[in-house]
């Protein structure tokens, strides 16, 4: 997976999985600090220590399809070639909170991808689950962020679904705009 | 912090949906699911799932549903898509690229006609 928006959308089905009824992704691209960081954050079942020493092993997975689970591991590793890492901080019964980061300018950091596209797949692909984005943006000489926090729209819509057609477009605007006006304080600093 | 589309938008569309559902004798709902285990994810599921979104959105299509779910055990099939009218048996799909969804859209779930090439053999 090539993209982190990808690696953010496997951990947020984890957290779906894991039974997190709330579940934040934030996103933060500093460019005076040359960072960036993703982080996931949920309330599901957590982990206990032993699991959590064995998730960043190539070899552990939880499900039984298959003996080999390579997501976790993989984006490790990514980070780690990208003077960044992996943490992870879980409790059982709790939730899980992972946070990546990368040096942003790192020529082999893999880039941002879609994280509109993924963030209104997550939104609409699992109703009955709260989701909170947030995308930060530190500029050279500004910094902007833009929140989107899926509570308020399912209040106003009942028992409208979220993939009506009209709705889709509202979320789909809503995402894709916000993301990258929160994202013109990176583009106009940075060189051509 | 921009605003960009206001809460308002929103009721206004939710009231053109309710006006709209009146209209129409509610048929059947049209459930959709997309597998999005990390296999599925690895092998496009996330540009599969934005096709049939972007279709929906496109053409005006009401009464689907669309569902992610976690992984459905059938890696060389990936991406899957699971496909339900109404009341009849669901048809799995399998290798459902965006050109795919477009053909599933258009003659199953428009058409009522199973696309019999990608249907993963039981």
């Amino acid at each position: 997976m090539r993209e982190i928006a990808l690696h953010l959308l496997d951990l947020a089905e984890n957290s779906v999985s894991a039974g997190a009824k709330n579940v934040t992704i934030a996103v933060c691209e500093d460019l005076p600090a040359d960072r960036l960081t993703a982080s996931v954050k949920d309330d599901g079942r957590g982990m206990d220590q032993e699991t959590l020493g064995r998730v960043t092993d190539p070899f552990y997975t939880s499900r039984t399809t298959r003996k080999v689970g390579l997501g976790i591991p993989l984006l490790k590793g990514a980070a780690e070639d990208c003077r960044g890492g992996l943490r992870i901080n879980s409790q059982v019964g709790v939730g899980t909170y992972l946070e990546v980061t990368f040096q942003h300018s790192h020529i082999d950091r893999m880039p941002l991808g879609n994280l509109a596209g993924t963030f209104l797949g997550l939104t609409v692909g699992h109703p009955e689950t709260h989701w909170t984005f947030l995308y930060t943006a530190h500029g050279r000489q500004a910094e902007e962020s833009f929140e989107f926090d899926d509570a308020p729209i399912k209040e106003i819509l009942q028992d409208v679904p979220l993939s009506d057609p009209e709705v889709l477009g509202y979320l789909r605007e809503s995402l894709e705009d916000g993301l990258s006006q929160a994202r013109q304080v990176l583009r106009e600093t940075q060189p051509e | 912090m921009p605003t960009v589309k206001s809460l308002e938008d929103l009721k206004r569309i939710r009231e053109e949906a309710l006006k709209k559902r009146e209209i129409k004798s509610a048929p059947g709902t049209i459930q959709i699911i997309v597998g999005m285990g990390t296999p599925g994810i690895a092998a496009g599921a996330r540009e599969t799932l934005k096709e049939i979104l972007g279709m929906i959105e496109e053409k005006g299509l009401g009464n689907i549903t669309v569902r992610q779910t976690g992984n459905i055990g059938m890696d060389s099939w990936e991406p899957i898509v699971q496909v339900q009218l109404a009341d009849s048996t669901p048809v799995t799909y399998g290798k459902v690229t965006p050109y795919v969804v477009r053909q599933i859209m258009e003659q199953h779930v428009l058409g009522g006609k199973v696309v019999s090439d990608y249907v993963v053999p039981a």
